[in-house]
């Protein structure tokens, strides 16, 4: 690959890159191309055997000539998922299985025929939709931060030239580095990692500081259980992240940028080795980049599975080879960061909207959201509701618009309890909220926090002191141990909720709980253990009473806390037939001597002592006659 | 440094010589040693610290914080159960503890045969597919109870093949 020096180099192959993205969507001559979902959920469903076999048979049938066949990132509807797209057609096809590859190769690809049923069903319509934009689920969306992802070939920097890629930073290599900064407050960006810090106000931080060594660092140390759009961003534009690290770093006066990255993620860790790579060959990354006196790399370390490093300052430690402990701030990073040196520390996300800002301007993002948070956030829905996946919204969207409407609502006709903003850090939201449009403050007014984007939904099956203590378990294990309001008291506090669970607690446990919660909020050094406790402060907020019916009528209502529910078979729908004594592991069932009327066989029954509420004999009845209490 | 071999010292070392130009490179080198030999005992701590002139108190500090690094040799197979917030509320508990029951080990232990670990993995960001279990980085997806059975007995026959 020749290098590109110069800004009118980079326009001549952009221009070139862009004609050739564009003939493969629009099928110039004749020719069509194949692309599958490349994301971690898509290739844990076969997604790249499913390549392989397109691969195969296109060479097969002599197709090579007229046929591409590419992986892309994420589409974001993972519930649906592995998703093949076919242009200039543009038919998306769906729960793909590698038995139906064939069929699209013969009808689609060679016979010009759409496969009706493997297009998607629109579940209110009942109608087939074939094309990606008039899915319901996508009709709502804006991509900005997902920008690429899912269209472009995140393995190829010529598809991500095509699609734009670099024009951001060569704009911003053209101004003035306080203009870059400038640009980006005005576009109103605030931290898509969790705090919502203006961003462009830490890059003025760092600016400020006198020059010398400066770092950018890219946390993409996504812990937040139930977020993926970081991982996703990655994996399906890693081009765009690096652009954003390097106009970050043209505009703070830094060299050199270190992604920071969880082991968890390999999919995501070698598409971005590829891209830094593919940069520093075509000369994007490098010294005096585009003739310019800007020089910058790009470098990459691995997280190795610790939920605190997520927090900055212990993100910086980790680099640095130490326990990844918060430092006190001040001195904030921007001021003493990595090795000492001002640093910004900037989301993937975050990093990733910075060059569509340079690229199209801050009004390309003000014009989206609300007063104080402008632009769009990126959401992984999961839980308990139908459309699984990932999506991007203007901020301002409801939290009933972005659960009915985008999510399709809940999955068996449950009814919803709450949706969980935030992860670990963030609380619950619950009817009375939906109508609330989702912006940073407007979460946080409610108890909630917007976090990463993580937004699981829970119906009426899930218990919400579970769910409390489930945080509380994932909290404990992950505190850092540090200080001491988070190391002793997340500890005591999943002991309190276990105590409750258990149906062993009493009110005043209840009111120690709640006061411990607060006093950690208070004491603690850094985010993670000031906002330990939300969990639990904000599923009491919400849903005191399931506190209450645990402690005094020593019952869950959602009946998931095991050692408050047991499994009864009612008798008379007994039909003895002895299948839950033979799936009971603990022998706990036994035949009884009563024939109810009109069955032929004795009934049984569970001795309450032995069992041990599996629920092996609830899923094996087929009369319905085992009921949990 | 008498339990190892001459092979993994030159091995190690030449781990340590990889990051010779990063700055604090600790944890990519340990990472290196924990994908290769599956664990990072103290006498290739000590040999680290001599390479990286970090102290070995330090580098124990590290190894120990981090739940990736491991002092005790893991299973052939490590089963990752995941137990993130979108696999929990769609019942990875039960399919936690049913790896747990088959296979006689609570998360975190080996089997005595050194063919199966289970560790509880905290969000593998396949929320999509929950939930999810990733047994040495293949990723299982929408896992039932009533398929664990089978996982293992494969993996089993497999593992037994190859040995």
């Amino acid at each position: 690959m020749s290098k590109i020096k110069t800004f009118e180099e980079l326009e001549a192959k952009q221009r070139e890159c862009s004609s050739c993205l564009a003939a493969k969507f629009k099928g110039e001559a004749g020719k069509r191309a194949v692309v599958l979902c490349g994301g971690t959920g898509c290739l844990s469903s076969n997604s790249a055997e499913i390549q392989e076999k397109f691969k195969k048979l296109i060479e097969e049938k002599g197709l090579c000539d007229r046929v591409t066949v590419n992986q892309v990132g994420c589409f974001g509807f993972c519930s649906q998922g592995p998703f093949v797209k076919i242009y200039p057609e543009d038919t998306l096809y769906r729960l793909v299985t590698i038995d139906d590859v064939e069929e699209i190769v013969e009808k689609d690809l060679i016979g010009g025929e759409v496969i009706e049923r493997l297009l998607y069903v629109d579940p209110e319509t009942k109608e087939k939709v074939a094309k990606q934009e008039d899915i319901t689920f996508y009709k709502k969306q804006v991509r900005v931060a997902l920008h690429g992802c899912g269209n472009i070939n995140p393995e190829d920097i010529n598809e991500a030239l095509g699609d734009g890629a670099f024009q951001g930073l060569a704009k911003a290599l053209k101004m003035d580095r306080a203009d870059v900064i400038k640009e980006v407050l005005d576009s109103g960006l605030r931290g898509r990692g969790g705090g919502g810090f203006p961003t462009g106000r830490k890059w003025q931080f760092a600016y400020d500081q006198p020059d010398g060594e400066k770092y950018v660092v890219c946390n993409g140390d996504e812990g937040d259980p139930g977020a993926f759009m970081d991982r996703s961003i990655l994996e399906g534009n890693p081009l765009a992240v690096i652009e954003g690290m390097a106009i970050a770093g043209y505009a703070i006066g830094a060299q050199n940028g270190y992604f920071y990255v969880r082991a968890e993620y390999p999919i995501a860790v070698n598409r971005l080795k590829l891209a830094i790579q593919q940069a520093e060959e075509i000369g994007l990354l490098g010294d005096n980049i585009l003739g310019t006196d800007f020089s910058f790399r790009a470098h990459i370390r691995l997280g190795a599975g610790a939920f605190v490093c997520g927090e900055e300052t212990a993100l910086l430690n980790s680099i640095e080879g130490q326990r990844g402990m918060p430092r006190p701030r001040p001195p904030f990073p921007a001021v003493k960061g990595l090795w000492q040196c001002p640093t910004i520390v900037n989301n993937v996300e975050s990093l990733a909207c910075v060059p569509y800002i340079l690229r199209n301007g801050a009004e390309s993002i003000t014009k989206y959201g609300t007063e104080r948070s402008r632009g769009t956030k990126v959401f992984a829905l999961g839980g308990k509701i139908n459309n699984v996946g990932l999506v991007e919204i203007p901020m301002g969207v409801t939290l009933r618009e972005l659960i009915y409407d985008i999510g399709g609502g809940i999955p068996g006709g449950k009814k919803f309890k709450a949706i969980q903003t935030g992860g670990p850090s963030g609380g619950c939201l619950t009817e009375k909220d939906l109508d609330t449009p989702i912006d940073f403050d407007n979460l946080v007014a409610k108890g909630s926090m917007m976090g990463s984007g993580g937004a699981i939904v829970m119906d009426e099956d899930n218990c919400m002191v579970d769910v409390a203590k489930f945080y509380m378990e994932f909290i404990c294990d992950e505190s850092c141990g540090k200080c001491s309001p988070c190391r002793i008291g997340t500890k005591r506090l999943l002991e309190y909720l276990e105590k409750i669970t258990d149906g062993k607690a009493t009110m005043k446990d209840l009111e120690e709980l709640e006061e411990l919660a607060n006093t950690i909020k208070i004491g603690s050094l850094c985010a993670l253990g000031q906002t330990a406790a939300n969990p639990v402060l904000s599923t009491l907020a919400s849903f005191r009473d399931e506190y209450i019916a645990h402690i005094e009528k020593k019952e869950c209502p959602a009946k998931v806390c095991k050692n408050l529910m047991r499994y009864t078979i009612e008798q008379d729908k007994c039909f003895g037939c002895g299948v839950c004594a033979r799936s009971c592991p603990v022998d706990a069932i036994q035949k009884t001597d009563y024939t109810a009327p009109g069955k032929k066989l004795p009934s049984y029954q569970i001795d309450s002592e032995k069992c041990v509420k599996c629920g092996m004999c609830l899923s094996s009845c087929k009369f319905k006659a085992i009921v949990k209490k | 440094m008498a339990h190892l071999s001459e092979a993994a010292v030159a091995k190690i070392r030449e781990i340590c010589d990889r990051y010779a130009g990063e700055r604090t490179p600790l944890m990519m080198i340990l990472s290196d040693i924990q994908k290769e030999y599956g664990y990072i005992p103290l006498e290739v701590q000590e040999l680290v610290s001599e390479k990286t002139g970090v102290s070995v108190a330090d580098i124990y500090g590290v190894v120990t914080f981090y739940s990736f690094f491991s002092l005790k040799p893991k299973g052939k197979y490590i089963v990752g159960v995941c137990l993130g917030t979108a696999c929990y509320v769609k019942g990875a508990q039960q399919v936690i503890d049913k790896f747990s029951e088959i296979l006689g080990i609570a998360p975190g232990e080996t089997t005595e045969d050194g063919m199966f670990t289970i560790d509880a993995l905290r969000c593998i960001g396949a929320c999509g597919i929950a939930p999810a279990v990733s047994i040495n980085g293949k990723v299982y997806p929408k896992v039932e109870v009533k398929a664990i059975p089978g996982i293992i007995e494969e993996l089993r026959a497999e593992g037994g093949a190859n040995a």
